[in-house]
């Protein structure tokens, strides 16, 4: 048998060689760029950390808010009963809200009808949260007094879209089977909606529920405007002005004195660590209904 | 003959049933979705409406004017456009390589457990809370950028009028760059998904013709995505325009257009937020009313256009999400 001699070579040259190295180039660079992100979010995590850890105290999370001008370090107690008293109120306006929205566009809504209201949420979705601020402000605020409710409205604002588009999104993944055995065994839509579809993304609308909490805890414009004159104590009425975290730190981070930036900090940290762990299991979670819906 | 007649009166109790809760629950649930169609109508109505006195007093003029003086009552727009402009662009012109980079590795490079990671870190940069951001922003990152980034930008790219000012820790240029670190992950979770739904067999065809990874890249998943990236970046766009709170906290709040990024200015957004303590007059609360209504007029613009985009691009890509 005569070797075969091959009439090029089939070795890389110089061409082959450059386009390797941009090819290996372009890998780092995508790898560097997921790298920095990391980054970022380490150090902001870690600055926090660092600077708050130190002032956390049980005394610091159950005392009243600390008098202006005075040395007393004072707590955040009364951030932690309005921040929880104003989302409640937000989730259980926008949950059934936002779950009743997903339900018409994708079980009822004619093909006329949807894309209208689809672009409504989308378009609540894009509004920048600033936006929503001015608007409470204009209907509940301007010639009134601040109170709770008008903060819980338009963080409800902010929410509903987030939860309307997670329920779209787990009420899509329902197998097309289900609904078609239950209507082949006779059972009326409202019965198949209620008794099937729902129940079996439950899961999903409940991740996705904690994840537009964990969004509304932090968001500050919505609230600036109308909970931001409040008392030094633990308040629950939402008639009345709610002191909240979010608008707190903002305060905080505006003040000269460095005692409250320390109190910022330590805020912060509070605020961060509730949002970052509800938002990584639900997160989780949510991955884990996709996986068993979407087989 | 008997049971038949039975089950028909069964099931006539039981159509009416079915009739009225298909019924109740149709109503209920167009009651809410028409809810979300008023609320961005009244939002808009609303907001119109307390802009009123600033409009009938300013008219159009408003947007090119540059005062914001509360003795005088005289209010303008325009520093606030620009300085939302500037830091914007500023902030997608960092965040949308890093972002693009991001979102290829994630759905070309890494293996899935490590994607798995990386993924959820990246989507937790944007579950930050904006105002921890802006702590951090004008307590560590100004700082820092104001000793170490801004004065070798200056010496090198002074002659630039964009680096001309003197570096401080609070302005547009801090203010952009925490608008980056917001627009990264958006940009990148939908860019992401983009690549995601790239076919398979294009890419595989391309490798198999001897292209190198980079080269099926740029040469299959990026041709093909360039409208969806461009969707991507205008949403990352919408959100750095309206980001109010960080904004505030580290842009240093100065009325006025200024060449330089370095020093202090203001956005929409964050000269709204910065009127948390009171406005003085109505004429003043109405202004800001005023800005809020051109906020809101580039956000829905904003909004459509990547709508408009994604929508043509699902014609062009059919399979795609």
């Amino acid at each position: 048998m005569a070797a075969v001699e091959p009439g090029i070579s089939l070795r890389g040259g110089g061409r082959v060689r450059r386009r390797k190295v941009v090819n290996r180039i372009a890998e780092a660079v995508a790898l560097v760029a997921a790298l920095l992100a990391i980054f970022v979010l380490g150090i902001v995590v870690w600055s926090v950390a660092k600077r708050g850890a130190g002032e956390l105290s049980w005394n610091f999370l159950t005392k009243d808010l600390p008098i202006p001008f005075s040395p007393d370090k004072g707590g955040i107690a009364p951030l932690l009963v309005g921040s929880a008293v104003l989302v409640g109120l937000a989730a259980a306006m926008a949950v059934p809200f936002g779950v009743a929205i997903a339900l018409y566009l994708e079980e009822f809504a004619s093909p006329r009808v949807a894309p209208a209201i689809q672009l409504s949420v989308d378009l609540l979705n894009g509004l920048p949260s600033i936006v929503i601020g001015v608007f409470i402000f204009g209907v509940f605020v301007y010639g009134h007094l601040q109170n709770g409710w008008a903060g819980s409205i338009g963080l409800a604002i902010v929410m509903l879209p987030l939860i309307t588009r997670a329920t779209q999104e787990v009420l899509r993944l329902v197998p097309r089977g289900y609904r078609e055995a239950a209507l082949a065994l006779g059972a009326s839509r409202w019965r198949t909606v209620l008794g099937i579809i729902l129940p079996s993304s439950l899961g999903g609308i409940l991740t996705g529920s904690v994840l537009a909490i964990a969004r509304a805890v932090g968001e500050t414009a919505p609230l600036l405007f109308v909970t931001s004159i409040y008392g030094r104590s633990v308040a629950w009425n939402p008639l009345h002005a709610l002191p909240n975290a979010p608008v707190q730190i903002f305060i905080w981070s505006e003040s000269e004195d460095p005692a409250d930036h320390q109190r910022a900090w330590a805020t912060a940290l509070v605020l961060m660590l509730f949002v970052l762990i509800t938002s990584l299991v639900a997160r989780l979670a949510l991955a884990r209904t996709r996986s068993k819906l979407g087989r | 003959m008997a049971t038949v007649t039975a089950t028909g009166e069964l099931r006539g109790g039981r159509r009416l049933r079915d009739w009225l809760g298909d019924r109740i629950l149709i109503f209920v649930t167009a009651g809410a979705s028409l809810v979300a169609l008023g609320l961005i109508a009244f939002i808009a109505y609303k907001i119109l409406r307390g802009a009123h006195l600033a409009l009938s007093t300013f008219g159009i003029s408003f947007i090119w004017g540059t005062a914001w003086d509360t003795n005088k009552n005289v209010f303008g727009a325009l520093p606030g456009l620009y300085g939302t402009a500037v830091t914007s662009l500023m902030a997608l012109l960092i965040a949308t390589p890093l972002a693009i980079a991001i979102a290829l590795f994630l759905s070309e490079l890494a293996p899935s457990g490590i994607r798995l990671v990386v993924g959820s870190l990246v989507e937790m940069l944007a579950a930050i809370p904006t105002v921890v951001l802006g702590l951090w922003g004008i307590l560590v990152l100004g700082p820092f950028l104001a000793d170490h980034v801004e004065p070798w930008l200056h010496s090198t790219l002074g002659f630039i009028p964009l680096f001309g000012g003197q570096p401080g820790a609070s302005g547009i240029f801090v203010a952009g760059v925490i608008l980056a670190i917001m627009a990264v992950p958006i940009i990148a979770s939908v860019c992401r998904e983009l690549f995601v739904t790239v076919p398979p067999e294009q890419e595989e065809a391309a490798l198999a013709l001897g292209a190198t990874r980079w080269e099926m890249v740029r040469g299959v998943v990026l041709a093909s995505s360039r409208p969806g990236i461009a969707a991507a970046v205008i949403l990352g766009l919408g959100r750095a325009l309206g980001e109010a709170i960080a904004v505030t906290q580290v842009i240093g709040a100065a009325w006025g257009v200024k060449w330089s990024l370095f020093v202090p200015g203001d956005t929409l957004a964050s000269r709204i937020a910065g009127q948390y303590q009171g406005a003085v007059s109505k004429l003043q609360i109405s202004s800001l009313f005023y800005l809020a209504a051109i906020l809101l007029v580039i956000g829905v613009v904003t909004n459509l256009a990547a709508q408009l985009i994604v929508r043509r691009f699902a014609y062009a890509r059919p399979g795609g999400s």
